[in-house]
């Protein structure tokens, strides 16, 4: 009984610290390295990607959300630190143009088959 | 070709160009402008020479604050810290040191030889603490008013033309 208890604990250990580790990771992919342009934090190895690893590392465990430590970088360095702009007044256009042009092309290729003539058998 | 056909050919042209037009234009390299009008964060930050702390939130006893982030190692700083000790002089403005990821002997060595602009001198061991002022490189420096308010960030060395900007804002 003991052992399953202790094996049972282990695994509740484990677990947690491999999905600790995997939030970690995931918001270290979506950083930009403001210093290697191109390259995601989890990626580099700068001084500012061992800052903002260390930094992130410590805001996960203090409780915050991955949506809570995006805002908060984002504040001090504005949304080019993310890799996923977050839906802005400014940001609409990049947003909404690919669907507004996946609308319009419809719209433009129904148009021109319905001028068509049809074909007489 | 019918009239509307061009007419939409030459939008798509017109909408391509201006597109690939402004993304030439626009500056890739990343400033922390953004950060300007906001308010400083509350931090608590370590002293340089003892273990005693420091609250941002007591700027607003001082009319203007200079957040200066430098390190001993950094060749930059070592150009603008004649900059920051004529700065130091002007009854106006307090500066701050942040002696960023430094070794403390290093520092006092710099300090010792270079002159000491700085009211209060902190540290920040690990460059946890500068993230809070978004902070990615040193030398850099902000400027804050007694309301906390973030005036102007000068990222890189402090130059004269800095100076006279940094006086014409204080002296007002």
């Amino acid at each position: 009984m003991r052992k399953i208890f202790f094996i049972l604990i282990l695994i509740f250990i484990s677990t947690n610290l491999a999905s600790g580790e995997n939030i970690n990771n995931k918001i270290l992919k979506n950083l930009r390295c403001l210093v290697c342009q191109g390259q995601a934090i989890s990626d580099s190895n700068s001084d500012f990607a061992q800052i903002i690893k260390s930094v992130v590392e410590d805001k996960v465990q203090e409780g915050l959300t991955e949506r809570e430590i995006y805002k908060f970088l984002s504040e001090k360095y504005g949304d080019w630190i993310l890799f996923n702009p977050p839906l802005k007044k400014d940001s609409y256009l990049l947003w909404f143009l690919p669907y507004l042009l996946f609308i319009l092309g419809g719209i433009a290729v129904y148009l021109m088959i319905k001028k068509r003539p049809i074909e007489k058998k | 070709m019918k009239k509307s056909h061009l007419i939409i050919i030459c939008i798509f042209f017109i909408f391509i160009f201006t597109t690939l037009y402004f993304s030439l234009h626009n500056k890739k390299i990343y400033n922390t402008e953004e950060l300007v009008g906001q308010k400083i964060s509350e931090v608590e930050l370590t002293l340089f020479n003892n273990e005693k702390t420091f609250n941002t939130k007591n700027i607003s006893n001082y009319r203007f604050v200079l957040l200066n982030f430098w390190a001993s190692w950094c060749l930059p700083c070592r150009k603008e810290h004649k900059n920051l000790i004529i700065l130091s002089k002007n009854k106006n403005l307090k500066i701050i040191g942040i002696n960023f990821k430094d070794n403390k002997i290093n520092a006092k060595k710099f300090l010792k030889e270079m002159g000491n602009p700085f009211f209060i001198l902190a540290t920040d061991i690990k460059g946890k603490k500068s993230v809070n002022f978004g902070v990615y490189g040193i030398p850099e420096t902000i400027l804050v008013s007694q309301d906390l308010t973030i005036l102007k960030k000068y990222i890189g060395p402090l130059n004269l033309k800095d100076v006279n900007e940094i006086k014409k804002i204080i002296n007002k």
